[in-house]
Parts: C-alpha cells; sequence; structure tokens
C-alpha cells in the first residue's frame, strides 16, 4: 500500500521526474507519427503499384509475343477459374511518344502498352486514375468531372475534348485558307505570316507530320491513347500569384505520334493517335512513362496478328494479367502457373515480386528510421536513469525510515520501479495522443508550417499526393508504447536496486 | 492532559523499579561493531552486553561518538553487530534473514529518532498509518482501511495532534513532528520503543513533554522503552541508566 502512496506521491511532488519523461513523450509521438506517415505513404503506394500491375502477371520472355490470345485466357480460366475475378491480356512494348510544343517536337521514351479497358479495368482500377472521371484542381482552376464512374472506360473522347478537336480542326481549316488567299495576294511572295509566332501549331506544314486535325474536321485517329501525366505537362510557378499550376503541353483531342518497333525482324513502326485522356496515378515512375494504347490498333502496327489457312485470326501478348479474388490464395496460383507455363517462354510474377526492389527499398527505409528512433528513446531512457539516480540519493532518508519501519528491500525496490513504470506509461500515454493527434491534423499543421515559414513543407511537385497519406495501425503503436513504458522501467532497475540495497542505518545517518 | 499532573504521577526512578522479569525481553551480549571510514576501520562498539526486561525504561547515555546510537541500532535491527549477538526473548535474532528482520523491525519494534524522520510527502495521518500500510498487503490494508484509519486516529488524538491530520511535516513544529514520530511508532503496537535521542532537537520545555509522554505510556502499556540520550536530567525519568564511553558500558557514578 504504501508503495502505491508514495509512488503517487512522487509522481505529484517531483516535476524534475516529469522534465526527463518529456523526451520518451516526443520520442514515443515522433515514432508515431514517423510511422503513420510511411505506412501511409507505403499503402498508398502499394496501392497504385497493385492497380496498375494487378495481382498476378504472366509475362512472356519476347517482346514478339505469344501467339493466341483467347487460349491463354481459356487455359487461365480452366486452371485457376475458381480464384480469378478478371483476366486482361495486353502489349507490352518500348517506344517512343513526340508531339509538338512551342514549334518544337519533344520527345519521350515511353512504355507503350496495349490494352482493353474493359476488362483491365477488371484487373485494376484504371477508372481511379483517368482524368475524366475526376473533378480536377489545377491552381485555382477546378473543371467537374467529366464522365460518370459508373461509365465504363473505352477509347471514345468526351463531349468536351470533341469540342476541342473540332475547334481545332476549325482553327487548322481557317488558317489554311487563309494562307491560300495570302499565297495568291502575294502571288508566290514570302512564306512567312505576321504574328504566327502566336499560333502553336505554327510549321505544321513545314514537316511531314501532318495531325489528323488539320486535315480532315474533328476526325478521330483509329489509334487512341491514354497517355500518363507527366508525359505531357510539367509543373509552372506563375511569377503574378505565385501560385502552382500544372501545364498540359497537348489534351485529350490532340494528336501525338507513337513509333515503336514490329515484332518479328524489328523494323520501325510508328502511328498517329490521338489522345482520349490523362492517366494519373500519382506513381512518378508510372506517370513519366506509361503510355496505353488500343490493344488491336497496336496488335496490327507491331504486326503481331497472323492469319492460319482457314481465315482464323490469332492474336499476340506479351503478358496476361490476372486480379484474383483474394489475394491470400496467391501462393496457390503461382504454384499451378509456373507449373503450366514454362519458364522459358514466361514469366510468372505477383505484383510483389515484379516491384521486389522498390518495396523492399521503402521497407528498409521505414526499419532504419524506427531504429533510429527507438535509439532517441534509449537516450531518453539514460536522462530516466541519471535522474531516477539523484530522485534515490535524494530520498536515501525517507528510504531509510521505511526500512526502519520494516519495509523490506523488495518493497522499497518496488517504489521506484513503479515510479519508473508510472512514468514510462504518462510518458508514452501522453506520447501516444499526441502523435495520434499530430497525423489526425498533419496536413492542417503542414499548411501552418507553411504559411510561417513561407516554404512548401510538403510538395505536391515532388510527392505527388495533394495531402500527406497516412496510416495508423494499433500493433505498430502498441509496439511503440510498450517498448517506450519498458525503457523507462529498465532505466529505473539501477537506481531501485541500489535504494533497496542501502542499509538502514547508513541511509539514517545521510542528514 | 497537563503535564504538571502527568508528571507527578512518575515516581522515583528507585521505587519504580519493582516488578523484575526473570527472562531479559531483549539483550545483547559481547556485541562488537566497527565502522569502515575511508581505509581506517573505525572500532565503535568493544564488547557491550546489555538486557531489557519487559516493562523497562532504560536510558542509554554518552558523549557523541561514544556509541550509544549504534547500540541501539543493533538492539532494533537497523544494523549488525561484527561480533556477539542480539536476542529476543531467548532467541538470537541478528542472524535471522533480512526478511524476518524486517518483519521484526515492524511489529516488534517502534523507533523514534532526533530528527523525526516523518516522510515529507506524507500527510501526518498518512505518516502514523505507514507501519500499518508496510505491514499489510494492499488489498489487506484496504479491507481494514477504517479500522487502522481509526486506530491512528486514536493514537494522534493521545499525543494530542488531533488538530493537525491533514498537515505535512514541513508544516508541524518540531514538538508536534516528534508526538507524530511517536505515534507513528505506537500506531503498529510494539513491543519496544526504541529512541534515538528523542529530545535532542527540541527545547528543554517541549522535550520534557516528550519524555513526560513516553513516561507515561511505559507506566500505562508497560511499554518497554530505550531511550539514547546526553541528557543526564531526561535519562533521570529511566527505570535505569546505562552510560556507555568508548564502546564500553562504564559504571554510572550517580546511578541507583
Amino acid at each position: 500500500m504504501y508503495k502505491l502512496l508514495l509512488c503517487q506521491r512522487y509522481l505529484r511532488t517531483r516535476y524534475i521526474a516529469l522534465a526527463s519523461i518529456i523526451s520518451v513523450t516526443l520520442g514515443v509521438a515522433t515514432m508515431i507519427v514517423v510511422n503513420a506517415v510511411m505506412a501511409g505513404f507505403s499503402s498508398e503506394m502499394r496501392m497504385r503499384i497493385q492497380g496498375i500491375l494487378s495481382d498476378i502477371i504472366i509475362e512472356t520472355r519476347n517482346y514478339d509475343g505469344e501467339l493466341n490470345a483467347e487460349l491463354h485466357k481459356r487455359v487461365i480460366q480452366k486452371l485457376i477459374g475458381e480464384y480469378v475475378a478478371g483476366v486482361t491480356t495486353t502489349v507490352e512494348v518500348y517506344g517512343m511518344l513526340s508531339f509538338e510544343y512551342g514549334g518544337q517536337y519533344i520527345h519521350h521514351p515511353v512504355t507503350l502498352i496495349g490494352i482493353d479497358p474493359g476488362s483491365k479495368s477488371e484487373v485494376g482500377p484504371l477508372v481511379d486514375y483517368l482524368q475524366s472521371y475526376h473533378q480536377q484542381e489545377n491552381g485555382d482552376e477546378k473543371t467537374p468531372a467529366e464522365r460518370p464512374l459508373s461509365h465504363k472506360p473505352d477509347w471514345s473522347l468526351t463531349s468536351a475534348a470533341t469540342e476541342y478537336r473540332q475547334r481545332l480542326a476549325q482553327l487548322a481549316n481557317d488558317k489554311a485558307q487563309f494562307l491560300k488567299e495570302l499565297k495568291q495576294q502575294q502571288h508566290g511572295g514570302s512564306d512567312e505570316v505576321p504574328g504566327s509566332g502566336d499560333d502553336p501549331f505554327k510549321g505544321v506544314e513545314a514537316t511531314e507530320y501532318q495531325p489528323a486535325a488539320a486535315t480532315s474536321l474533328g476526325e478521330v485517329q483509329t489509334a487512341r491513347l491514354y497517355v500518363g501525366s507527366n508525359l505531357i505537362s510539367f509543373p509552372h510557378k506563375d511569377e503574378a500569384t505565385d501560385k502552382m499550376r500544372t501545364i498540359y503541353m497537348v489534351r485529350p483531342g490532340n494528336d501525338v505520334r507513337v513509333s515503336t518497333v514490329t515484332a518479328g525482324t524489328p523494323t520501325p513502326a510508328y502511328f498517329n493517335a490521338t489522345i482520349v485522356d490523362v492517366f494519373k496515378s500519382g506513381m512518378s515512375e508510372y506517370d513519366s512513362n506509361l503510355v496505353f494504347c488500343n490493344l488491336e490498333h497496336l496488335q496490327e502496327v507491331r504486326k503481331m496478328i497472323r492469319t492460319d489457312e482457314d481465315g482464323n485470326e490469332s492474336r499476340a501478348i506479351t503478358s496476361v494479367q490476372i486480379k484474383l479474388k483474394d489475394y491470400r490464395d496467391s501462393d496457390k496460383v503461382m504454384a499451378i502457373l509456373r507449373n503450366e507455363f514454362p519458364a522459358d517462354r514466361y514469366t510468372v510474377r505477383t505484383w510483389e515480386q515484379k516491384q521486389g526492389p522498390l518495396l523492399a527499398a521503402v521497407d528498409v527505409e521505414a526499419s532504419i528510421l524506427n531504429i533510429l528512433l527507438f535509439l532517441i528513446i534509449t537516450v531518453a531512457g539514460f536522462g530516466i536513469l541519471a535522474i531516477f539516480f539523484m530522485i534515490v540519493v535524494e530520498k536515501t532518508r525517507d528510504i531509510g525510515i521505511l526500512k526502519a519501519l520494516g519495509a523490506s528491500s523488495n518493497g522499497v525496490m518496488s517504489i521506484f520501479l513503479s515510479y519508473g513504470l508510472s512514468l514510462g506509461m504518462v510518458g508514452s500515454g501522453v506520447g501516444v495522443i499526441a502523435g495520434l493527434l499530430f497525423v489526425r491534423y498533419i496536413n492542417q499543421i503542414e499548411k501552418v508550417i507553411t504559411y510561417v515559414t513561407g516554404r512548401k513543407v510538403f510538395d505536391e511537385k515532388i510527392y505527388y499526393f495533394k495531402e500527406i497519406p497516412t496510416h495508423v495501425d494499433p500493433l505498430t503503436i502498441c509496439w511503440v508504447a510498450l517498448g517506450a513504458i519498458m525503457i523507462a522501467v529498465l532505466a529505473s532497475v539501477l537506481p531501485a536496486r541500489r535504494a533497496a540495497r542501502l542499509q538502514p542505518v547508513r541511509a539514517l545517518r545521510y542528514e | 492532559m497537563p503535564t504538571v499532573t502527568s508528571k507527578l504521577t512518575i515516581q522515583p526512578a528507585s521505587a519504580r523499579e519493582t516488578i523484575a522479569m526473570p527472562e531479559p525481553q531483549i539483550a545483547a551480549f559481547s556485541v562488537e561493531k566497527a565502522y569502515r571510514k575511508g581505509e581506517h576501520l573505525v572500532p565503535v562498539l568493544h564488547g557491550v552486553d546489555i538486557s531489557i526486561r519487559k516493562g523497562e525504561f532504560l536510558s542509554i547515555v554518552g558523549q557523541s561518538g561514544s556509541g550509544k546510537s549504534t547500540l541501539l541500532h543493533l538492539l532494533g535491527l537497523l544494523d549488525s553487530p561484527d561480533v556477539g549477538e542480539v536476542q529476543l526473548e531467548g532467541q538470537r535474532i541478528d542472524d535471522l534473514p533480512a526478511r524476518t528482520r524486517d518483519e521484526l523491525r515492524n511489529r516488534v519494534f517502534g523507533f523514534v529518532f532526533q530528527f523525526y524522520h516523518l516522510l515529507p510527502e506524507l500527510s501526518l495521518m498518512e505518516n502514523v498509518l505507514s507501519p500499518l500500510m508496510i505491514r499489510h498487503s494492499i488489498w489487506g490494508y484496504w479491507k481494514r482501511r477504517k479500522e487502522y484509519q481509526e486506530r491512528a486516529r486514536e493514537m494522534i488524538d493521545r499525543v494530542g495532534l488531533s488538530h493537525r491530520l491533514t498537515h505535512r511535516p514541513s508544516e508541524l513544529s518540531g514538538g508536534e513532528m516528534q508526538r507524530a514520530a511517536i505515534a507513528r511508532s505506537l500506531v503498529a503496537h510494539p513491543e519496544i520503543l526504541l529512541a534515538d535521542e528523542p529530545t535532542g532537537n527540541l527545547d528543554a520545555r517541549t522535550g520534557r513533554e516528550i519524555i513526560d509522554l513516553l513516561a507515561k505510556l511505559n507506566e500505562q502499556e508497560r511499554l518497554t522503552i530505550v531511550m539514547v540520550t546526553h541528557d543526564q536530567a531526561i535519562a533521570a525519568e529511566a527505570h535505569r541508566t546505562v552510560k556507555l564511553c568508548e564502546g564500553r558500558i562504564v559504571p554510572l557514578s550517580d546511578a541507583a
């Protein structure tokens, strides 16, 4: 009884000990915040990667692909049909995206993926990443979603894009008309048109590259694209308003040129395509690299279609993406698929294996941070140790009194151990609450810091997240809190033992 | 109770020593004790024999450094002798395991110190209750806390501090603190009260009050009291006085 009473009194009267516990509090709070933000980043990233890659990916070793896409699908359905939620076949190949901006041609190396939007959206949340399905915010400008989420993704243009395309065509038409008239008036005078520098489509005639818009009024190319947002845009800081906004160099409705190679003997192949939508997953690795194209057209351009004697068409594919009903079945499914698809022609991987190094890097980063932060709490533990020693010295006389009154060594020790325990609990409790509050209001806090310092702490430009993603894992919090309490208790063991070993007479003599 | 009347009830020491128990209640046989100070061993007691009967009021006098406090500590198991033994009712107690000695200190002995030694964080009531808290487990104490609080209140009332129940030691005067310390030592119903210069830090008048209180307890409760003092006048209140000089018991020139 006296142990509890004294422990409680010491807690209430020794504020110096509470000061020592502040470091534990801060350590715990920091650990919770860091873990929540790291977990938020990581789970957001995993979600996006998984969304783009689907659960299991069967890839051919050869960029020429394997013929008979339908057969692949049928085999998969037969083998693992019970686990499968969706299957889609794609063609993946390297290519180059070229378009014109500001009077010059811009080229980007890209990964060109031929997809079927209908089945692709069954294996991953394709719609989540297409801009026309979501309200867009650019600087102060807000554009409402152009398509309802229920609309199945296809290769059609939105009405706004169609309108834009028609206007472009009209402009080009008018310009051609005007130039023709001008030429006729000047009788073969200079080609230079005054004021043409303002026209982003100037020089179109100067090259072979003829956007379809210029030739036919608003007619759309057979090749359609979803283009990664970073490929066709750049962030720009408006000097006047000091606001960041994204400048799109081309937009849905514009035509671009895609170059790639054919299957078989590699021959350059290129085609003009109309951008239908902008793809933005938030993973810069994808947003600055991926161009989705309609599968049939890509197969055609790359000469991946064979027709046998009976006139049956067989199309080649380079990868099959499979979405499972329950990802926990992946081990079983992988075993079956590995067995069926020979390793010399196919690689069968889960999305985690495909992105292994990236995910591992994030995990390593998280664990290193945790170790570092836990070291900080350990340092705080030494602070507790020092202050506890001080308190034991200060309380030497009282310990002697307690022993004279019949308190046992264990009793005296438990006073200080429970003192350490309660300090640890108070410290980590406050830390947990502070950490959770910080996580809860992290975006508001970020805004305040940005306002006060005038520097953007969390820049969307760098992280591709509008807000700081957080994910609070109750288990992690338990471990952090328990660890901090353990350290506080461990730090009080030595002083407590010292207190317990004090001879009552020595303690009493201490005046 | 006024001091004067209580003083009147105390008879001369020689007259009081009437009931003699055949067995001493507590005794020390040829105890020796030395303290280590740096590299030197400082002998404090050189073979002291002392025995105290039940109900006796013994005072130990001597100069500073004569070893009287050490002897008291040895009797009260606060320290253990290098040589010799301490017996309680014929049984050796100084070599018992620590746990049992803790228990004995709690149940058999009551201590009163020169510097009162109250716990500064606790109120007077809690200080008085502390031996009972130490004796019982949390649950055992909680079940009977009403009874114990009643007992403590009674004891505080007896030492005349019932108006100070919730005060901290720092809010009490020296005499009050010493009376609180006496209440604390008595609340657990000890058999032997060991007082180490109980008046040493008090003025003569207050010291006198404390001594009268002790004498009364001895008289009424037949409580064995061993008191260390260097004040001859105070020592004279005891049944018997023993003088220590340089770690040995010496004949008392004016002893009865």
